[in-house]
């Protein structure tokens, strides 16, 4: 009794897990019950249940209500997918001037938004990449295909290579010295001489199109949110699900607004990379301090000058933060939307996994990431970059880069041109060097495979059996073996118990949604894959950053390291993994530890950092060892942001489990995938992400609102 | 004597969703508590006072006071809820938002507690900030700028950034920064109050020094007592939004309004706040010894020289009229008597 007293909420949870443990031996398995494995749930069957709402029939296979609600959300995919066809194809005829056939059409009215905005898009992305690769479209564009048969000579030739990697070169000298021009000079020439120009090319010109677009719209509407506290409102559970959204799911929506291409790969970027930026910018100017603003204004700013002169670069550090993400995105949806048809290294990243050529695949994703690292490094020099007001200096030394740019043009120039007489009959590898005819390591990498697989054949194979019968099975089978009832009572106690009523109802609902859609047993199958991700790569970011936290080298180093990896497209992960445990749920979840293991240790040390020297100095004048301090004073106060590290964990955890149904899971995202190839997919594709963000919003949901009360409670901001 | 520089008549500021309507009914009795219970609270409540050219009015007052409330209302960074305010004769509550920052632009400059730096611009930038909103050409400003740092005596550090000065240093940037438009009218909300002690009476020192130069219209906010007694030509005491006493340093000491205001006074040293004209009496026929005193010295600096007399001793203006007279026993009584506490 007195422990009672000594710790309710102890008893509280106790109580709550015996409810939930009792309700699950209670609710017995019923004997028809089994996982539906494949599309077998899309196919005609007489032991079928079927109702019919708005006119959809909703087929499912009926059960208990204790043991699995019935779908009565079912119809919610049809119904957006028809939405969606209807808006395409019926609402709002119109008449709409025609370019080509010079006459009037009849088309409905999003159909031609939709088409128009493809239309831009697709000039952006030509218009670039055709300078940097050369070709007909943007003269094209803007003349017509008659006047290009009739003026041959009208093309776009595209910049030999050797120009563009030094003319970054100098660029990135300009905005970050020596070193990065060194970085930018190198890993363009590994590009060119490896024979990944073109597709890097493809990829970087839809690159410079979704990144500066997404960073507009980001900084432009979280500009607007600031202002207007109604936009804010608008915008917030917008934001919300696309925070833990995965990328693929907007994929299938998309597809159908905007078909397939690199046009509709940007618009989906957009979509993906525009949230985070909006949430960024909007904390960023929130955290300018009142007096800077007051500052501004006594200076004599408008509202505009305020804006642009105040509080933007005052908020610098977040939007940067923001600008990053946009660049991660962006590299993340350049291999992801490969699946829609955008052309570049993506295609080939996933051409070369499908085919199962780690070697191409592995050099296609280094090339991603040695671009993404360039850009996000060349972003972040040129927002510090400083003006020299006293350099006095000469025409020649103002003007050396645009000099020095144009002397590479020519000679460039020329050594193509000498090229072009050089190698008369093959490739002109002094312009560009065609795709796989660079040097190749790919089959150093596939016979190092080989040789890795023969050689530890014996001892993957022991592991992954091991892992696979003795740790992912049987887990798997309990979180399948929880009655629908007793997961709600469990969500619904846990919300309560953390948050009170108001908690316990969001998850209340975000949960329902996932129970009453036909999918809670994939559901079911994600958050268990999510769970063991998110549980060793906790362990290890834990303990990592802990360790690494003794030592101020070592924090910087770790620090560092996890920038890197984060500036990974998530598809390169797969590629190792792959290597070594082939196609099978181990590879799966050990790129999702990898991939997860970067928020948990980068949380865990910034959480340690947070922890105020003064307290660290009291503590040790109070004569505590190095573990009590860790453990007494360190740990209780980096606890709530730890905790937010471990909200990133599930969320990029999340992510990972979805984008590994390529590998071949049998979860949510194996369904996603596959509304990718169906005709009908949009909505199902639409609803299944929807679910995927409701998982990630329950435990953000519960874990935020725990972080804010004990933050509250220690007085920390 | 010419128009005020700046003139408030009643100024409200109350925050709260029904402040305005709750200041009509209140048909100008404000009362805190009441506000309170309504859910709104009295920032400023019925402030009058002028401030004449070249004047330097501290507004003195603990925290939650209202004192820098009330020069926001002034400055117009948050509108007045009642009253008028104005500047130079322009109605400062009726200007547009272009007049705003014309005037912003050209006649006010302001000095922040915490500095109030731009983070992402070096020492020369910041000061070059003000003028370059306005449009001046970068040369321009930039130079003229670099006049205001050797000013403020931080030559060598231009182009240094906020974060790579000292507290005293950024504040001196401030300074810099908000005269760089040589504004006519100059606020100071609390701009030594983060700084060290020692740092702190220096740039009191360099600020006497500048304005002695500049002789512009200022208020300056502090919530330390000494500093206003030492830098004011005349002192506003606020409590909970209401000025309770406004006057010269002297007569506040002298002649406290309020409980309020004695309990500030009581510690004060007088001698060094009090001038002989302060305490002088008129001139008398008795006997005067040889020394003069000048009317404008502080008490302290020439107690020594009264005291040894055992005489009255004659009092003298700038001309050397003799505007009064002074004995020791006056002396006396002004430095140790009169306190409650010493007795």
């Amino acid at each position: 009794m007195e422990l009672l007293k000594k710790y309710p909420k102890l008893f509280q949870w106790l109580f709550l897990l015996a409810v939930f443990f009792a309700l699950c031996f209670a609710i017995d398995v019923p004997e028809t019950y089994k996982f539906i494995r494949g599309q077998a749930e899309f196919v005609k069957d007489p032991n079928q249940s079927a109702f019919v709402f708005l006119g959809k029939e909703v087929r499912y296979y009926a059960f208990d209500v204790f043991w699995r609600l019935p779908p009565l959300l079912g119809w919610l995919p049809i119904w957006i997918n028809d939405s969606l066809f209807f808006l395409m194809n019926d609402w709002m005829p119109m008449e709409f001037w025609n370019e080509d056939t010079q006459e009037y059409k009849t088309r409905p009215l999003v159909l031609q938004i939709t088409r128009n905005l493809t239309a831009f898009m697709t000039f952006l992305i030509e218009l670039i990449r055709e300078i940097l690769l050369g070709g007909l479209e943007t003269i094209v564009a803007f003349t017509s295909w008659d006047w290009i048969d009739a003026n041959p000579w009208a093309e776009l030739p595209g910049l030999p290579w050797t120009i563009v990697a030094a003319g970054s070169a100098i660029l990135a000298y300009k905005l970050g010295g020596k070193g990065l021009a060194l970085y930018a000079l190198l890993s363009m020439t590994y590009i060119s001489i490896f024979g990944q120009w073109k597709p890097s090319m493809q990829t970087l010109s839809f690159i410079l199109v979704a990144a500066p677009l997404s960073f507009i719209f980001g900084l432009g509407l979280g500009v607007a949110a600031y202002k207007s506290k109604r936009v804010e409102k608008a915008l917030y559970p917008i934001l919300l699900v696309m925070q833990t959204m995965p990328q693929y799911a907007v994929l299938v929506p998309a597809l159908v607004l905007f078909g397939v291409g690199d046009h509709a790969a940007v618009i989906i970027t957009m979509i993906v990379a525009v949230p985070p930026m909006i949430l960024l910018t909007l904390l960023g100017l929130r955290a300018v301090p009142q007096e800077v603003i007051e500052a501004g204004r006594m200076s004599g700013c408008s509202n505009w000058q305020l804006m642009s002169k105040v509080l933007i670069p005052t908020a610098r550090r977040d939007i940067l933060i923001g600008v990053n993400q946009v660049i991660m995105v962006c590299f993340s949806m350049a291999v992801i939307s490969a699946f829609i048809g955008a052309k570049g290294l993506g295609f080939n990243l996933l051409l070369a996994l499908n085919q199962l050529n780690i070697g191409l695949a592995l050099e296609a994703g280094l090339c991603i990431s040695l671009i993404a690292i360039l850009l996000d490094k060349m972003s972040l020099a040129w927002a510090n970059k400083q003006v020299d007001y006293f350099g006095n200096l000469n025409f020649f030394q103002r003007n050396k880069n645009s000099l020095f740019f144009g002397i590479i043009v020519i000679v460039g120039i020329l050594l193509a041109y000498f090229g072009s007489i050089y190698f008369k009959d093959g490739y002109n590898y002094l312009f560009e060097v065609p795709h796989n005819k660079g040097i190749s390591t790919a089959d150093f990498w596939n016979k190092g495979v080989d040789w890795i697989f023969d050689t530890f054949f014996v001892y993957i194979k022991a592991f992954n059996t091991w892992l696979i019968v003795d740790v992912l099975q049987p887990m798997r089978a309990l979180y399948l073996r929880m009655p629908a009832v007793a997961t709600l009572v469990l969500v619904v106690g846990a919300g309560y118990l953390i948050g009170g009523v108001r908690s316990a109802l969001v998850v209340c609902g975000l949960t329902l949604f996932i129970a009453l859609s036909p999918w809670w047993d994939r559901a079911l199958v994600t958050t268990y894959m999510a769970t063991f991700g998110v549980l060793v790569s906790c362990t290890i970011g834990f303990t990592v950053g802990t360790l690494c936290f003794q030592n101020k080298h070592s924090t910087n180093f770790m620090l560092n390291v996890c920038d890197i990896f984060q500036t990974f497209p998530s598809f390169v992960y797969l590629i190792p993994v792959m290597m070594l445990f082939g196609i099978t749920d181990t590879s799966v979840l050990i790129a999702v530890i990898v991939y997860a293991t970067i928020p948990a240790t980068r949380y865990t040390i910034e959480g340690l950092r947070s922890v105020p020297a003064g307290l660290h100095d009291a503590a040790t004048m109070s004569g505590v060892t190095k573990i009590q301090r860790l453990f007494k004073i360190e740990f209780p106060l980096a606890f709530p942001h730890m905790m937010l590290g471990l909200n990133q964990t599930i969320v990029f955890a999340l992510f990972m489990v979805i984008i590994g149904a390529f590998i071949g899971t049998e979860d949510l995202g194996q369904y996603i995938l596959k509304a990718l190839s169906d005709k009908k997919g949009a909505g199902i594709g639409l609803t299944l992400g929807i679910c995927v963000a409701f998982i990630g919003l329950i435990f953000d949901n519960l874990i935020r609102t725990w972080v804010g009360q004990r933050k509250k409670h220690l007085g920390i901001d | 004597m010419s128009e005020p520089v700046i003139k408030c008549q009643s100024v409200y500021k109350i925050f709260g969703a029904n402040a305005e309507r709750m200041l009509k009914e209140a048909n100008g009795n404000v009362d805190a508590k009441t506000f309170q219970e309504n859910g709104c609270i009295v920032g400023v409540n019925n402030a009058s006072f002028e401030v004449s050219k070249g004047e330097m009015l501290v507004v003195m007052g603990l925290s939650g006071s209202g004192k820098s409330t009330l020069l926001r209302c002034i400055s117009r960074l948050t509108d007045a809820t009642g009253g008028k305010i104005f500047i130079e004769g322009q109605d400062l509550l009726n200007l547009n938002n272009k007049e705003l920052i014309d005037l912003r632009r050209n006649k006010m400059g302001m000095v922040f507690q915490s500095f109030a730096l731009l983070p992402h611009k070096t020492v020369l930038e910041n000061i070059a900030f003000p003028l370059q909103i306005k449009g001046i050409k970068t040369e321009d400003s930039i130079n003229k700028a670099m006049d205001m740092v050797k000013l403020v005596g931080l030559d060598g550090r231009e182009n240094y950034f906020p974060r790579e000065l000292s507290g005293g240093q950024q504040q001196r940037v401030g300074i810099a920064r908000s005269l760089a438009v040589e504004p006519d009218i100059w606020f100071l909300d609390e701009p030594f109050s983060a700084l060290d002690p020692l740092i702190r009476k220096e740039m009191q020192d360099e600020f006497l020094r500048l304005q002695e130069k500049l002789q512009k219209t200022i208020m300056f906010i502090t919530h330390d007592f000494d500093e206003a007694l030492k830098l004011a030509d005349r002192i506003a005491i606020m409590k909970d939004g209401i000025i309770e006493q406004l006057d010269t340093p002297a007569n506040i000491v002298l002649n406290p309004a309020t409980e309020y205001v004695r309990k500030f006074t009581e510690e004060v040293p007088r001698e060094k706040v009090l001038l002989i004209k302060d305490v002088m009496d008129e001139i008398t026929s008795d006997d005067m010894g040889d020394i003069k005193v000048s009317k404008d010295e502080i008490i302290e600096n020439v107690a020594e020289k009264i005291l040894t007399q055992e005489k009255t001793v004659a009092v003298t203006d700038g001309k050397n009229n003799i505007v009064g007279s002074i004995n020791p026993a006056k002396i006396i009584n002004t430095v140790f008597g009169g306190r409650k506490n010493n007795h």
